[in-house]
C-alpha cells in the first residue's frame, strides 16, 4: 500500500516537491547529453572527413521528425492548461496525443534507421555513424521513457486524480524536445 | 636532497631541477602541516573538558577569531604560488621545450617488452645501420636525445627513474620528448601504465655509457646490424605528433 | 507555495495504510528511509570485507611475492590486476558512496530536518535495489570466462575495450555495467537527498539552521548529479565499444583513447569531493557534540564546501599531465588543483579553530572526528607534490599517489563512517556501544592505518610504480630495505583488518544486550535526539517538530545547560 509521507507535501522552498525533482533529473541529464554531444563535437572538428559522412544523413526526415516532436510539446502545453483548470479527462486525451507525437517520431527513425542500416551507414561503419547511433538512441530511449510515463499519467489524471503530474511529465517532454533540437543540427545539417 | 636518498642516481640534467623543486614542496606544505598540527593538538589538551568549566561560546564571524583564518591565508596563497612557479619553470623546460638534438632513439612499447632502435653510426634514425634492442637502451653521457615514443597496441608510459621522467605511450601516436644523461651506469627502465597481465614483466635497463665507451659500443652494433639482413621494424603506422 | 493544480487527495495528513508490515514490507521491500538506510550500510558494510579481502590478498602478494597466500592461493600476475582493480573500483563506488551518501544520508535527512520520510519513498527502494543489482554485477564478473576485469578502476582503453588485450572480454563488460548501474541508483537517490533537504524541512528551520552533515550530503549529491553524465556517456560508449565493435576509443579506426580519459575525470575529480563533504559533514557534528562548541564559522564552511565544489569542476587533467595531452594545457590544470588546496585548507583551519576554547571529551566518535582531521591534513599536503606539474613529471603513478589518496579516502571511507556509526549508533539501534572496546578498535585501527601508507610515501618517492605484482624483477626496487617496508605495510594491514573484529563484535553484542541509550545520550541539539530511540516509522508519531533555532548552540552564554536543541521553544 502506498504511504505518502507529510514530507512530501511540504514546501520550504516554495517549488512544490515534484517540480523541484524534475527539474534537479533534468539537470543531470543535460550533463549526460553534455557529454555525448561535447564529445561528438570535439571528435568532428578534429576530423574533417565527417562532414562527407554526416552528408549522408536525410535532413528532410531529420526535419519531419522535429516538426513531430515540436507539436507533441504543443499538446503536452495544452495538456497543462486542461490540468490546471481541473479538466483531467481533457488532459489526459491530450496527453494520449503527445504520446502519440512521441510513437510517429520513433516509427520515422525507425523508418530513417532501417534505411541507413540497409546502406552500410552501421554503427560500425565509421566514428561519425557510432556517435549518430549512439546520441540518437539514447535520445530515443528517452522518448520510449517519456511516452511510458506519460501513458501512466494519462490513465490517472482521466480519474481527475494526482493532475499535478501532468505539469511534471510535461516539462520532461519539453526537455526531451530541446535535446533533440540540440541534436538536429548537429547530425543533419552541419555538413 | 631527498630524493638522493632513496634514487640511485640524479641522472639527467632536469632531474635535479625536479629534486629541488620536491624538496621546495615539502618545506613549503611542511611549515603549515607542523603549524596545524601543534595548534590542533595544543587545543585538544589545553580544552580538555574540566568540570565546572564551560566552553566558550565563539560564532566564527567575530572579527577578533576571523583575522586569524583570514591571515593565515596569506602564506598559504604565498608558498601556493612559489611552488606553482617552481613547477610551471620545470615543466616548460621538460615537456614543452624542445631543445635541439644531438642523437635520437625510437621507443616502441608493446605488450610486453621494449623495443629500442638506436640511431647507427651515422647518427641517423630510419636507416640500415639503426640498432634494434629488445628491452636494452643504450645511450651516451652528456648527449642531448630526442625519444620518439610510440605503443603497438595499449596505453604504455616510458619511465627512466633516475632521468625522473615519465611520459604515456599512446597507440596510433609518436610522442616526442628529451633527455640529456649525465651519470653513467645501468638504471631501471619500468612501464608506468598499466597494460595488461605482463605489465609488471616489461622492464627494461638503460645502459649510460661515456661518450668514448658509447661510440665504440655503436660501431660495432652498427656493423653487425649492416651484416645481418634485419626483419623489418614494427610499425604503429602512426601520425607524428610532438610532445610539445 | 500552494499551487492552483488540484492535488487529487484533500488529505494534508500522511496516508499511511494503518496495517502491521509484513516482514516482507518492512525489510525486504522497504519504504522507510531509516531500513533503507540500513539496506545500504550493511551492504556497503560487506562490499568492504570484499574489498578489504582483496587488499589483503595483493599485499601477501608484495611482500611474500610468489607465496600461496591463505584464503587465496597464489596471486598470479592476472589475479593481481584483477584484485587491484576491484579493491579501488569496490572502495569508492560500493563502500565509500553507499555508506556515506545513501546510508546516512537516507538515515538522517528526515531525521536531522523533522520530517518523517524522504519524499519520494518508492524512488528511494528503487534506488537502493539497482544499487543492489550492481553489486551483484561487479561481483559476479569474477566468475565468468577470463575473470574479472584487471585494467585499473580508471579503465583506459584500448586496454579496457578490446578483449585481445585485456584476456577479460565478458569481465570488461560487467565491469563497466556494474559502474553504470551504480551511477543510475545514486542518480536515482540524489533526487530524493536534495528535494527533501529543500523542501521538506520543519517549519522554522531556516537555511542556516540545518546541519552541516545534512548541507554537505545535500551539496554532495548535487555534485555527483552535475557530474557523472559525461562519464555515463563514456560508459555506454565503452560497452559498443568492447561488445559492437564501435570505435570510440579506437586510434586504429579513428577513435581517442583520450577521450575516454577526459570523460572519466571530469567526473572522477569532483567525484572525490562527492566522498569527502559528508565525511567532513560528519566530523561538523561529532566535533561540536564533544567540544559542547558552536561551529566556527558556520556560511564560511558552507561557502568553501560550495566553492570547493565549483572548482572540483576544473581540475580534472591533473590525471593527465602525462598522458599526452598538449602540454600547455598542464600549466591551466596545475594552478586551478593548487588553487582549490585553498577552501579546503580554510575549512580544516576552522574546524581547528572549533576546538578553541572547548570543553573537549574524547568519547570514541570524537576519536574518529579528530583523527580524521589529522589524517586528512596529511593527504591534503601531499596532494600539492602530485598537482605540482613539475614534480609529477616523476611521481605520476608511483606508490606516492596511492598513499596521497589513501590518506585522504581511508579518513573518508573509514574513519568519517566509524565517527558517524558510532555516534548515531545509539539512535539507529536504541542502545549505546561499548566504549572501551571502542577505543580499542580505534588505536588497534590508526596506529596501523599509519604503518601502512607512511612506508608507501617512502617507497613512491624511490620509484616504486603501481599496479605491479612483483618488485623482484626490478634491480632498483628490490632492495632489502624496500622489501622490509613492503612487509611492514603488508602486516600492518593484517593486524589492522584483524582489529576491525573488535568493532563487529562491539556493534553486534551492543545492539544485542547493551545498555539502552535513551533519546538524546550525547546531549546533542539536533533534531534526530528528540525522537525514540530508534525512531518508530514515521519518526515522529506525536507529531512533527518545529525549528526555532541553529543547530549549534552550545555553551550559549545565557542558559545554564550546555546545549540548546532546536525543537525547544525560545
Amino acid at each position: 500500500m502506498s504511504a505518502r509521507p507529510i514530507a512530501t507535501t511540504r514546501s520550504a522552498a516554495g517549488i512544490p516537491t515534484q517540480r523541484l525533482a524534475v527539474w534537479w533529473i533534468i539537470a543531470s541529464e543535460i550533463v549526460i547529453f553534455g557529454g555525448v554531444l561535447g564529445s561528438y563535437i570535439m571528435h568532428r572538428l578534429a576530423h574533417g572527413i565527417w562532414a562527407d559522412y554526416a552528408a549522408n544523413t536525410n535532413p528532410w526526415i531529420g526535419l519531419t521528425n522535429t516538426f513531430i516532436l515540436l507539436t507533441s510539446s504543443l499538446f503536452a502545453v495544452l495538456a497543462h492548461q486542461a490540468a490546471e483548470r481541473g479538466d483531467g479527462k481533457r488532459a489526459a486525451n491530450l496527453l494520449y496525443l503527445t504520446c502519440l507525437g512521441g510513437a510517429m517520431f520513433l516509427c520515422v527513425k525507425g523508418y530513417e534507421w532501417s534505411y541507413e542500416i540497409s546502406h552500410g551507414m552501421t554503427i560500425t561503419a565509421n566514428t561519425f555513424w557510432s556517435f549518430y547511433y549512439t546520441a540518437a538512441g539514447i535520445h530515443a530511449l528517452h522518448v520510449i521513457a517519456g511516452c511510458i510515463i506519460m501513458l501512466f499519467v494519462a490513465e490517472t489524471a482521466k480519474k481527475n486524480l494526482e493532475l499535478h503530474r501532468v505539469e511534471i511529465i510535461g516539462i520532461y517532454w519539453h526537455f526531451v524536445d530541446v535535446v533533440w533540437i540540440f541534436l538536429f543540427p548537429l547530425l543533419y545539417i552541419a555538413k | 636532497m631527498i630524493l638522493d636518498y632513496l634514487l640511485p642516481a640524479s641522472a639527467s640534467t632536469y632531474a635535479n631541477d625536479i629534486d629541488v623543486l620536491f624538496d621546495v614542496i615539502t618545506v613549503l606544505v611542511g611549515i603549515p602541516f607542523l603549524v596545524a598540527c601543534y595548534l590542533f593538538f595544543a587545543f585538544l589538551v589545553r580544552f580538555k573538558a574540566k568540570d565546572g568549566e564551560k566552553a566558550m561560546y565563539i560564532t566564527g564571524t567575530e572579527h577578533k577569531y576571523m583575522k586569524w583564518i583570514h591571515r593565515a591565508h596569506i602564506p598559504i596563497l604565498t608558498f601556493d604560488l612559489v611552488i606553482v612557479v617552481m613547477a610551471v619553470n620545470v615543466w616548460y623546460d621538460v615537456k614543452q621545450n624542445l631543445p635541439e638534438q644531438e642523437s635520437a632513439v625510437r621507443v616502441i612499447a608493446q605488450q610486453w617488452a621494449w623495443t629500442f632502435v638506436h640511431a647507427g653510426a651515422d647518427n641517423t634514425l630510419g636507416t640500415a645501420d639503426d640498432i634494434t634492442k629488445v628491452n636494452e637502451l643504450h645511450v651516451s653521457k652528456d648527449t642531448l636525445y630526442h625519444f620518439k615514443l610510440e605503443s603497438l597496441d595499449v596505453l604504455h608510459n616510458f619511465s627512466v627513474p633516475v632521468f625522473r621522467l615519465k611520459q604515456d605511450a599512446i597507440p596510433g601516436r609518436v610522442i616526442t620528448g628529451w633527455f640529456e644523461p649525465t651519470v653513467a651506469g645501468e638504471f631501471d627502465v619500468q612501464c608506468a601504465e598499466i597494460c595488461g597481465i605482463g605489465h609488471g614483466l616489461m622492464p627494461a635497463r638503460i645502459h649510460i655509457k661515456s661518450k668514448g665507451d658509447y661510440a665504440a659500443w655503436v660501431e660495432k652494433e652498427s656493423a653487425l646490424a649492416l651484416a645481418s639482413a634485419s626483419a623489418p621494424l614494427p610499425s604503429s603506422g602512426s601520425i607524428e605528433i610532438a610532445a610539445r | 507555495m500552494a499551487e492552483s493544480i488540484p492535488v487529487g487527495h484533500a488529505d494534508e495528513h500522511a496516508d499511511h495504510d494503518h496495517h502491521e508490515m509484513t516482514f516482507s514490507e518492512k525489510y525486504i521491500f522497504p519504504l522507510d528511509h531509516k531500513m533503507i538506510a540500513m539496506q545500504y550500510m550493511f551492504t556497503g558494510m560487506f562490499m568492504a570485507l570484499i574489498g578489504g579481502f582483496f587488499s589483503y590478498a595483493f599485499r601477501m602478494q608484495l611482500a611474500f611475492p610468489g607465496m600461496n597466500v591463505p584464503g587465496w592461493g597464489v596471486v598470479s600476475p592476472n589475479d593481481y590486476n584483477a584484485l587491484v582493480t576491484n579493491h579501488g573500483t569496490i572502495m569508492i563506488f560500493w563502500v565509500a558512496m553507499p555508506v556515506l551518501i545513501a546510508a546516512f544520508g537516507n538515515y538522517l535527512i528526515p531525521l536531522m530536518i523533522g520530517a518523517d520520510d524522504m519524499v519520494f519513498p518508492k524512488i528511494n527502494r528503487l534506488s537502493y535495489q539497482i544499487f543492489l543489482l550492481s553489486a551483484i554485477v561487479i561481483l559476479a564478473a569474477f566468475f565468468v570466462e577470463g575473470g574479472a576485469f584487471g585494467g585499473a578502476w580508471t579503465a583506459y582503453p584500448p586496454l579496457s575495450t578490446k578483449a585481445e588485450y585485456s584476456l577479460t572480454g565478458l569481465g570488461s563488460t560487467f565491469w563497466i555495467t556494474a559502474v553504470f548501474l551504480e551511477f543510475v541508483a545514486f542518480l536515482l537517490g540524489g533526487i530524493n537527498f536534495i528535494t527533501t533537504a529543500m523542501n521538506a524541512r520543519a517549519p522554522g528551520m531556516k537555511m542556516w539552521d540545518i546541519p552541516m552533515v545534512v548541507w554537505m550530503i545535500v551539496i554532495a549529491s548535487i555534485l555527483f548529479m552535475l557530474s557523472v553524465g559525461p562519464l555515463l556517456a563514456g560508459g555506454i560508449m565503452m560497452i559498443f565499444d568492447q561488445q559492437l565493435g564501435t570505435a570510440f576509443f579506437d586510434p586504429d579506426r579513428g577513435g581517442d583513447p583520450i577521450l575516454w580519459q577526459h570523460l572519466f575525470w571530469f567526473f572522477g575529480h569532483p567525484e572525490v569531493y562527492v566522498v569527502l563533504l559528508p565525511a567532513i559533514g560528519i566530523t561538523a557534528d561529532v566535533m561540536c557534540v564533544f567540544s559542547r562548541k558552536k561551529l566556527f564559522g558556520y556560511k564560511t564552511v558552507l561557502y568553501t564546501a560550495i566553492g570547493t565544489g565549483v572548482l572540483s569542476f576544473t581540475v580534472w587533467a591533473h590525471h593527465q599531465f602525462v598522458a599526452g595531452i598538449d602540454p600547455r594545457m598542464a600549466n591551466v590544470f596545475t594552478v586551478t588543483t593548487l588553487l582549490i588546496s585553498v577552501p579546503i585548507a580554510e575549512m580544516l583551519f576552522v574546524y581547528i579553530a572549533t576546538l578553541y576554547g572547548g570543553s573537549i571529551t574524547l568519547s570514541t566518535p570524537m576519536l574518529w572526528a579528530m583523527a580524521f582531521i589529522f589524517e586528512f591534513l596529511i593527504g591534503g599536503v601531499t596532494g600539492i607534490f602530485l598537482g605540482a606539474s613539475g614534480n609529477d613529471i616523476y611521481m605520476h603513478d608511483t606508490y606516492f599517489v596511492l598513499a596521497h589518496f589513501h590518506y585522504t579516502f581511508y579518513p573518508i571511507a573509514i574513519i568519517g563512517t566509524y565517527a558517524g556509526f558510532t555516534f548515531w549508533f545509539p539512535k539507529m539501534f536504541g542502545k549505546m556501544m561499548n566504549d572501551t572496546l571502542g577505543k580499542l578498535h580505534f588505536w588497534l585501527t590508526i596506529i596501523p592505518f599509519n604503518m601502512i601508507f607512511l612506508p608507501l610515501f617512502v617507497l613512491g618517492a624511490a620509484g616504486q610504480h603501481r599496479r605491479i605484482y612483483d618488485f623482484t624483477n626490478y634491480p632498483e626496487l628490490a632492495m632489502p630495505w624496500q622489501q622490509d617496508l613492503r612487509v611492514l605495510a603488508t602486516v600492518s594491514l593484517c593486524v589492522m583488518l584483524g582489529a576491525q573484529l573488535i568493532f563487529f563484535y562491539n556493534a553486534i553484542t551492543s545492539w544485542i544486550s547493551g545498555p539502552p541509550a535513551g533519546k538524546n545520550p550525547w546531549n546533542s541539539n539536533t533534531l534526530e535526539w528528540t525522537a525514540a530511540s530508534p525512531p518508530p516509522h514515521g519518526n515522529w508519531p506525536e507529531g512533527l517538530p518545529t525549528c526555532y533555532r541553529g543547530p549549534y548552540e552550545y555553551s550559549h552564554p545565557e542558559r545554564e545547560e550546555d546545549f540548546w536543541p532546536q525543537n525547544e521553544p525560545a
